[in-house]
Formats: C-alpha cells, sequence, structure tokens
C-alpha cells in the first residue's frame, strides 16, 4: 500500500478496522494468542528475511539484529502470552462503606482503533513491540512504519499479512502524505516514535479527537561517571552501549559523559582502548558497527563534527566515508557549551566528554537540560548513586550499566517532559492500550434512605454520623436529640 | 501551616507575561526541593482537612450562591468527599512514595529493579463549576501528595467558590509552591500558553481540545475529565421501587442533573416503559413534593446562558409533545422543574447533546426495531441461523446497540437482576466506568479509578490514581561492576552469538556459560 493513500483511503481503512473491533473480532483470549504466536512464529521462520532488511537499512550487525531486535521481539510475545490471561481478568478492589453491599473491580476494555507510528533506528522492535501490546490488550491496529528504513518497511508489508489477521492488522508504507492523511482520522489511540518535533504534530492533531497518545521520543543521555569504579568494566559497558546500539542512533544511548576533571584522562583512555578491542584498529570496516541509516543524518552529524567550536575537542576517531556513510566511533573531549553538539540529541557515533571540578556541578549540568529518556550513572559510592536516584528526572536510569533498563519486561520504557509520555514494555504496553473500567456492582437491598430527599435536618445528622465514624450522632439523631 | 507571605493571588491584569513569572517562581520554588519531602506533603493535606472543617459554612455558603446547591447536597458531594480524598491520601502516602521492587531478568542478572514514583514539577489544574470546591481540591490533592507544584484555575462560572479559594487557601497551604489564579478566557488562556509539566482539565471536550493542543506545544502530558450522555438500562427484572429511587436521587440529587455523571437518557422496552415513567414520577412526588420549583432539596440552573441552553433544548418542536412530567420553567429564579420526557425522537437536539440538566429523556425499543445490519453482522460473525438468533434474542439488547452508537459516556449504568445480561453488558459497553442497579455512587470509591475513554476524557483519578496521574514512574536498573557477560561485547564472533542465543533462550548453561566468561578472546 502507499500509492495514493489519501485520507478518504484513510478513512474507509480506520471505518473498516472499526467494524471489524465492534463485531467482536479482537476481543477474545484465543484471538490475540493466535496474533501473538502468528508474530513468535514469524520471527522464527522470517529471521533471515529480517535481519537481511535491517542489514540494507542500517548495515545492523546480524548479532545486533538478534541481540536487539529479534529476540526482543520474541521474547515480548512470549511473555505476552504467558501473562495474557491474567492480565485480562478484571481486579477486585476493595469497596467503600458509602456503597455496602455492593462489589468493585476494575476490567481492562480495549480501546478499539489504534494506530502506531514506527521509527528508523530499531524498525523491526519498535514496530512489532508496541503492536504486540495493542493486539494483547484486544485492540485493532494499524502501523505505519518508519519510511527512512524502507526494506524493513516493505517487509513487513508483505510478510505480516501472512501471519497476522488483516481484518483487524494493517501495514500502511509512505512517507509524510500518507501518515498525515493516517493522522487527520480518528483513532482511540496513537503510539508514537521518533522526534520531539513531530511529537507535537502527532499530540495536535490527536486532540482535534481527544485521542490519548503515548509519545515515545528522545533527548541527551547523560552518563554520570564518578572516579570510585570498576574502570575496565564501566568503559565496556558504555562503549557496547554507545557504540553497540545501532552505532549511537539509539534513544537510550550515551549521548555525553560527565566526570572529573582529575579522572577524565584515565576515562578517556580507558575507552580509546575498549573501542579499540571491540572494532579494531580501522572502525570504518568494522562489521560490528551500523553505518549511518542516511546522507541526511550523514551530513546533520559531520556538521556538528565540523562545526569549529569543536574541531579541536577530538582525542579519539572523527574518520568518516561519505560514500559508505560511515562515521567512526569519535570522542570530543570538554566542547564548549554553546557549540550544537551540546544542545541537540547526537543520535550518532559521536560522545562528549565534559569534565567538571566536582561532581555535583554534573548534577546542575544534567537538570538543566530537557529531561532524557534515559540517564546513567557509574560509581560504588551508594550515597552518590541515592543522589542521582533522588535528583535526576528522566524517563529511566541505569546504574553501571546502560542500556539494560530496556531489557526488563517488568520496568515501564518511557519518557518524562522533552523525552515523552506514556510508557510499555510487559504489562504496561497491555495497560496504555487499554481502558480501565470500574465496575461497582450492587443488588437492590442496602437501602440507605438517609440519601433520598426531601433532606430534614434529622437525615442530615445521621448522614454526617455515619460518614464521620461517629457512631453517637447516629444514636443521637436516630433518637431526636437535640430537639430543634 | 506554612505561610511564605506572598501575595494570595494574582489580580487583575493577569497576562502571558505575569503567567510565564508564575510558572518560573514555582518552578524555582520545586527546583528547591520544597515539595519532596514527605512531611511537607503530609503539612498542606492536614491544613486541607483543617480548611474543610473550620470553614465549612463558608464553602456551603459559596456553594449555595454558586448553585443554590442545598446544604445536604454541599456536606455529602463536595465536603465530605474532599476531606476522605485527604485522608485516605494522608493514610496511603507513605506507601505510594515508596519505589516498587520488581523482577529483574535473567538478562541482566545480576541486577535489582525498581520503580519510582517522582514528581512531574509544576502542575496546572482547571477546574469546573458544578462541583466547583470538589473539582478543584480533589486534583490538587493528588497533585500535592505526589509532590508537586500546583497553579489552581477555579471555574469562572463558580465565582463566590473561585474568590473563596483565592482568599482561603493562602491561610492553610504552602503560597509558595500553591496558587489560585482566577479569572476567565484571558487568563486561562494565558496559563495555557505557558510549558507545564502536566495539566489536569475538567469540563466539556470543546474546551478539553483546545487544553490538549495547547498542552501539544510543549508536550505537556494531560489529564482531561469531560462529560457525554449517560445512558441508563432499565430492564423490566428490577426491584422498580428501589432503581426509580436511585435512578431520581443520581439524576436531581446531583445538582439538579448538572453533573457529569448524571443520568442522561433511559433506555427501557416499550412494555416496561409505563411502570417505569409512573414509578419515577411517584418517587419524584416524594422527593421534591407537588412544587418542586419551591424545593429547597434541588440546586437551581447556575446562570442563564445555561438556562436558556436547557430552555431551546425543551422548547424544540420536536420533544414539546412528548414531556410526560413537569417542564415548568423560572427564567427569573433560573429554576426548571424535575422533567421527563417520553420517546423523544433520536435526532432531537436533546438526544444528540449532554443534557446537564434537569431533564430525563426516556427512550423505549422493540423487537421490531431491529437494525438489519446488526442483524447480517451478527449472523456473519457468530455463522448462526435466523431461528436461533430470534429464540436467543433478548429485547433489551437492543438497547446495547443505541448506546454503541453513541459516544463513549463517562458513566454507564444498568438496572437487572438478570445476570447474562449484566455480563453482557459489562463486557460489551465501553463507558469511563459503570455501575449496576445504582447511579453516582462508584465517584465514592477511592479504589475505582475515575476518568473518561474516548469522548469522556483521558486519564483518571481518584485515592492512588490521582497520585498516579501526577507522577512519572521512573525505571531504575541498578548493578554492580560483577556479573560480566564477556560474550555481550564486539567483536562478535559466532561462538559469542551461540551463547547469547542460549542465554536468551532461558538456558542456564548458556548463563553459567557466559558468566564464565566464555568465550575466552
Amino acid at each position: 500500500m502507499g500509492e495514493g493513500f489519501d485520507a478518504a483511503r484513510a478513512a474507509e481503512m480506520v471505518a473498516e478496522l472499526r467494524e471489524s473491533f465492534m463485531a467482536g473480532k479482537t476481543r477474545s483470549f484465543e484471538w490475540r494468542a493466535a496474533q501473538l504466536k502468528g508474530l513468535a512464529r514469524m520471527v522464527d521462520e522470517k529471521e533471515a528475511d529480517i535481519t537481511a532488511a535491517l542489514h540494507d537499512d542500517l548495515a545492523k550487525s546480524q548479532m545486533e539484529s538478534f541481540l536487539s531486535e529479534l529476540s526482543m521481539v520474541k521474547m515480548s510475545c512470549l511473555f505476552t502470552l504467558k501473562e495474557l490471561k491474567r492480565w485480562m481478568k478484571p481486579e477486585k478492589v476493595p469497596t467503600s462503606a458509602t456503597s455496602f453491599p455492593s462489589s468493585a473491580k476494575i476490567m481492562s476494555d480495549p480501546l478499539g482503533v489504534v494506530l502506531v507510528i514506527s521509527a528508523w533506528n530499531y524498525p523491526f522492535l519498535l514496530s512489532i513491540d508496541p503492536v504486540i501490546g495493542a493486539i494483547a490488550a484486544g485492540n485493532a491496529v494499524v502501523l505505519k512504519p518508519s519510511e527512512v528504513a524502507p526494506a524493513t518497511s516493505s517487509l513487513f508489508a508483505r510478510i505480516l499479512p501472512e501471519y497476522l489477521d488483516t481484518s483487524c492488522v494493517r501495514v500502511v508504507e509512505g512517507s509524510i502524505p500518507e501518515t498525515t492523511a493516517l493522522l487527520e482520522q480518528k483513532w482511540d489511540k496513537i503510539l508514537y516514535t521518533g522526534n520531539a518535533r513531530v511529537g507535537r504534530i502527532v499530540m495536535t492533531a490527536a486532540a482535534k479527537h481527544l485521542t490519548p497518545v503515548v509519545l515515545e521520543l528522545g533527548g541527551k543521555c547523560p552518563v554520570l561517571v564518578d572516579s570510585n569504579v570498576d574502570l575496565k568494566v564501566a568503559s565496556k559497558r558504555i562503549v557496547v552501549g554507545k557504540w553497540g546500539g545501532n552505532n549511537g542512533q539509539a534513544c537510550i544511548a550515551p549521548d555525553y559523559i560527565i566526570t572529573t576533571k582529575s579522572f577524565a584522562p584515565q576515562l578517556v583512555d580507558s575507552l580509546i582502548i575498549t573501542l579499540e578491542k571491540f572494532y579494531g584498529k580501522n572502525p570504518l570496516e568494522s562489521a560490528d558497527l551500523s553505518r549511518i541509516v542516511n546522507s541526511n543524518h550523514f551530513s546533520r552529524l559531520t556538521k556538528l563534527l565540523d562545526d569549529e567550536k569543536v574541531s579541536g575537542t577530538i582525542v579519539c576517531g572523527g574518520q568518516r566515508n561519505e560514500k559508505s556513510l560511515r562515521i567512526a566511533p569519535t570522542i570530543l573531549l570538554d566542547v564548549p557549551d554553546d557549540s550544537l553538539i551540546m544542545k541537540e540529541e547526537i543520535f550518532g557515533p559521536l560522545l562528549l566528554i565534559v569534565t567538571v571540578n566536582e561532581l555535583q556541578e554534573g548534577f546542575d549540568l544534567i537538570t538543566s537540560k530537557s529531561k532524557p529518556l534515559a540517564a546513567y550513572l557509574f560509581t560504588k559510592d551508594k550515597k552518590l548513586e541515592h543522589k542521582f536516584v533522588k535528583t535526576v528526572f528522566a524517563g529511566g536510569m541505569a546504574i553501571n550499566d546502560t542500556i539494560l533498563q530496556f531489557t526488563n519486561p517488568h520496568l515501564p520504557f518511557g519518557g518524562v517532559g522533552e523525552s515523552g509520555m506514556g510508557a510499555y514494555h510487559g504489562k504496561f504496553s497491555f495497560d496504555t492500550f487499554s481502558h480501565k473500567k470500574s465496575v461497582l456492582s450492587r443488588g437492590f437491598g442496602g437501602e440507605v434512605s438517609m440519601r433520598y430527599p426531601p433532606y430534614t435536618t434529622k437525615k442530615q445528622r445521621i448522614l454526617r454520623g455515619l460518614i464521620t465514624g461517629n457512631i453517637i450522632a447516629v444514636i443521637l439523631a436516630l433518637i431526636g436529640w437535640p430537639r430543634n | 501551616m506554612e505561610n511564605s507571605g506572598e501575595e494570595p493571588a494574582v489580580e487583575g491584569g493577569f497576562d502571558g507575561a505575569k503567567a510565564t513569572e508564575l510558572v518560573a517562581e514555582l518552578r524555582r520554588t520545586f527546583a528547591s526541593g520544597r515539595t519532596r519531602g514527605f512531611e511537607w506533603r503530609a503539612a498542606q493535606l492536614k491544613a486541607i482537612v483543617r480548611m474543610i472543617e473550620e470553614k465549612e459554612t463558608e464553602i456551603t455558603a459559596a456553594l449555595y450562591e454558586d448553585l443554590s446547591k442545598p446544604g445536604m447536597e454541599s456536606y455529602l458531594h463536595e465536603v465530605s468527599m474532599a476531606k476522605a480524598a485527604c485522608t485516605f491520601a494522608l493514610k496511603e502516602l507513605k506507601r505510594w512514595m515508596k519505589p516498587e521492587k520488581v523482577p529483574s531478568s535473567i538478562t541482566t542478572f545480576p541486577s535489582t529493579a525498581e520503580i519510582a514514583p517522582e514528581p512531574l514539577g509544576v502542575v496546572l489544574v482547571i477546574s469546573a463549576w458544578n462541583y466547583p470546591f470538589l473539582l478543584s481540591i480533589d486534583p490538587v490533592i493528588g497533585a500535592i501528595a505526589a509532590g508537586n507544584a500546583v497553579v489552581l484555575k477555579p471555574s469562572e462560572i463558580a465565582p463566590s467558590t473561585s474568590a473563596l479559594f483565592a482568599k482561603l487557601l493562602p491561610d492553610y497551604i504552602d503560597n509558595s509552591c500553591i496558587k489560585v489564579v482566577e479569572g476567565e478566557v484571558p487568563e486561562t488562556t494565558a496559563l495555557l500558553e505557558q510549558k507545564w509539566d502536566k495539566i489536569f482539565y475538567t469540563g466539556n471536550g470543546k474546551v478539553g481540545r483546545i487544553v490538549m493542543a495547547a498542552a501539544a506545544k510543549h508536550l505537556t502530558p494531560v489529564a482531561l475529565e469531560l462529560g457525554g450522555k449517560c445512558p441508563v438500562l432499565v430492564d423490566s427484572n428490577v426491584d422498580l421501587k428501589v432503581a426509580s429511587k436511585r435512578i431520581v436521587v443520581g439524576k436531581w440529587g446531583c445538582n439538579n442533573g448538572q453533573a457529569c455523571i448524571a443520568p442522561d437518557y433511559i433506555l427501557t422496552t416499550k412494555s416496561f416503559a409505563s411502570k417505569l415513567v409512573d414509578s419515577l414520577k411517584e418517587t419524584l412526588d416524594k422527593f421534591y413534593g407537588k412544587d418542586p420549583m419551591e424545593s429547597a432539596d434541588l440546586s437551581r440552573i447556575v446562570n442563564s446562558n445555561h438556562f436558556n441552553r436547557l430552555a431551546k433544548l425543551l422548547n424544540d418542536e420536536k420533544v414539546s409533545g412528548t414531556v410526560v412530567y413537569g417542564g415548568q420553567q423560572d427564567e427569573k429564579r433560573l429554576k426548571i422543574a424535575p422533567t421527563l420526557l417520553l420517546d423523544v425522537p433520536h435526532d432531537s437536539l436533546m438526544m444528540k447533546e449532554e443534557i446537564f440538566g434537569p431533564l430525563l429523556p426516556i427512550l423505549t425499543v422493540s423487537l421490531l426495531e431491529i437494525r438489519m445490519h446488526h442483524l447480517l453482522t451478527f449472523l456473519v460473525s457468530n455463522k448462526s441461523s435466523i431461528t436461533c438468533f430470534f429464540l436467543q434474542f433478548d429485547k433489551v439488547e437492543e438497547c446495547f446497540d443505541f448506546i454503541y452508537s453513541k459516544d463513549k459516556p463517562l458513566a454507564a449504568y444498568l438496572f437487572t437482576k438478570d445476570k447474562k445480561l449484566k455480563e453482557k453488558f459489562v463486557r460489551t459497553v465501553s463507558a469511563g466506568g459503570m455501575l449496576i442497579n445504582d447511579t453516582i455512587l462508584h465517584l465514592a470509591n477511592p479504589h475505582l479509578p475515575f476518568g473518561g475513554v474516548g469522548e469522556s476524557g483521558i486519564g483518571a483519578y481518584h485515592g492512588k490514581f490521582s497520585f498516579d496521574t501526577f507522577s512519572h514512574k521512573k525505571a531504575i536498573l541498578s548493578r554492580s561492576f560483577g556479573g560480566e557477560a564477556r560474550a555481550r561485547y564486539p567483536p562478535y564472533t559466532p561462538q559469542k552469538q551461540k551463547i547469547l542465543r542460549g542465554l536468551i533462550n532461558g538456558s542456564f548453561i548458556a548463563l553459567l556459560l557466559a558468566l564464565l566468561g566464555w568465550p575466552r578472546d
């Protein structure tokens, strides 16, 4: 799909999906489980095709494709299948004295027809993972994969219909016109992964229809590095988190490091050693590094590098190859505060190191910027860890590691402030695509006549006594004291 | 009681510049950490409890000025509910503030994981006019409990209560972190231009869209408590006397129908309708007397705008012949009597908009009104024969179709003793919340989230849901420097891939090998 997909066709598609939804197709556990099993099977059977598409789009290594996309999707499917029956069950809650006798519960209703707009950097994972949540919660879904990862996008259009119920799950390929046509429709939820500029556009479009949104955005993820660390391990975990994640093109990749002036030289040396161990003497040739996704982003990143404010600060890397869209892992030390690279999210293989006299200044720097999607701290000092957790606002955090908070299905994954709103993963995916409906149930007994007009003084006194738990007041009121 | 001695509320001339200044001030206060500690939050909540206790007379008087709200309603629905929300939050707050430990996955072994709630920062609460005390203070309670700084913008349509907040709140709570801004559209617009960390709005869908669009400019998350047409489905298999009382008190006993969860319209079968109407009439007579326009137990219509709006619904020629009870109007005193209408046309204005007033239309359905489309869809998706379909058909279920065809309401009600009907209702009707065999009460249970879906709103609050809605749930993964899995690092050899694959597939041997540092490079 994609040719001539205008607002009229979008409206038609939404209407079709609404009918499927209203017919109840997506409601049963069996349907949802069948879709999820279909997705798990797709990951197994089409692994080669998926890995090839990811390599086409990003030169992503097979290991990374497996580790960070395929296996994550499969685990998400399996976890959801295991837990779904439990999630679907209504949750009984206590009842209050005011409605005695009664029973109360919270039910998870599907929202209806939802839209998932995916990103280009983890084009397989960031498309399928939200779709898993939408299906688990019983919705009909439209997936709009990113056109900046065209091989993966067309792969979805081709293979999803083989594994999923196309009367309820659709793929729409395209770029701005098609996305705009989709955004004009009334959805019951939109989950968007991408940048803040488009996030605002999505939310503004959603506001016209009062459509709730989840926005998974980005930001500059800081890494605060104390001197009290196991440097070798810290270094490896920082390097793999930065460059092992799509060569820095990841929303939770370390963006800049903050450390003390006294510790910086050791840290830099350790990072350089680790980089060479991982990617060899000629990293532009390493098969273990993704390329830059396209020439737009390549130009954007080289512009950051070639900014005269920062050119003297490169302590490692800086090599690039425009034809193969490759930039080597690059470390810059103490770029000026007002340089472009300190203001925007880097989203590439450039890592900044900012040095401070004392770590406290690091805290101030982090809190002076908008809230990031992730913040990291390396330290053995428990007090520092405690302070970090308490004072730094971020979507999520990891202490003494990077990235991994993403892989735990019991942790919500999402941003705050400029880095986004809402969260998903695990049960949070199910919840984000559900409406939690309160249900209070009574019989016809338990009548409290005080509740009804006419409101006599006696009734008021009794009710007041009941509500404040003042039994004496109730008794006095019942026997008619004091006489007015 | 903490009072920094600053101006209680921003007086006239509250424009964009003043709004920006206000937010900047609150941001500085928030950044200082003042609102973070349990002690501060508990002190504010205790102060609000004290305010409610000490100023109940003033509050009730303001509500009477704004709405002619009966003292009983002011106590039951506003004062006592606000106090209950405070005391519940005070009781539970320490527990809510604690991080929640969650399981770690094998992929990050060894590690600990937890979810820590943190305040969003500086939040805006825009309140409504119909429960002007409760709908202002209840969200503020949640915002404070979650550790935020708050600006409250009460509704100008309830001016006495708005002025009361501006006067009272500074006497009780920490004025450096909680502010009241009075005003109308210009002031609200000035507020909406600012960057907030959350906006909580109670009101209607039109303004809800405006709020969300303004919020979108700053990526500000919103909670929108809106409205809708709350249906009441009444089966014939009920205790009619009790059902009738509960419907009447839910409709007219709540600000004379001017409540977001008040019954908006009734659906019942043609055969049962006359019994139901008679019972409702009887109950109305009992509750409000033969001259309800003189009853002190009914709120008035809030202002002439709304009076005209309701009069227009009532005087619509499509519905004029359908009034079976009431219909009296007194423009000077802004009173409209409890009014029942029977079988208003589906395309009348009354059946399209949320009524929000003392008019209750009753719609009836019968077997003959089955929509062919619905029948066909049902048959196609269930492959059942026509005979089966008719034999199993329950007349009252046709009402479901009508409800599905409308926007999702904030509340939906069903009166029945039939368990199967109840199950179908709960399973298939989507609404913010539901009540079986009563009206309104789910609002009072702090364990139930209160909020809408679709056109009736986004987000929820009450009890812990208030705390949650004003918090960010921050995921924290914590590791030490042990537990290195060499297989995780480049260069990615086939051996490493094998081990990692095994690890991810849950193989403990693979985990062991990985932890033992296999493969050796």
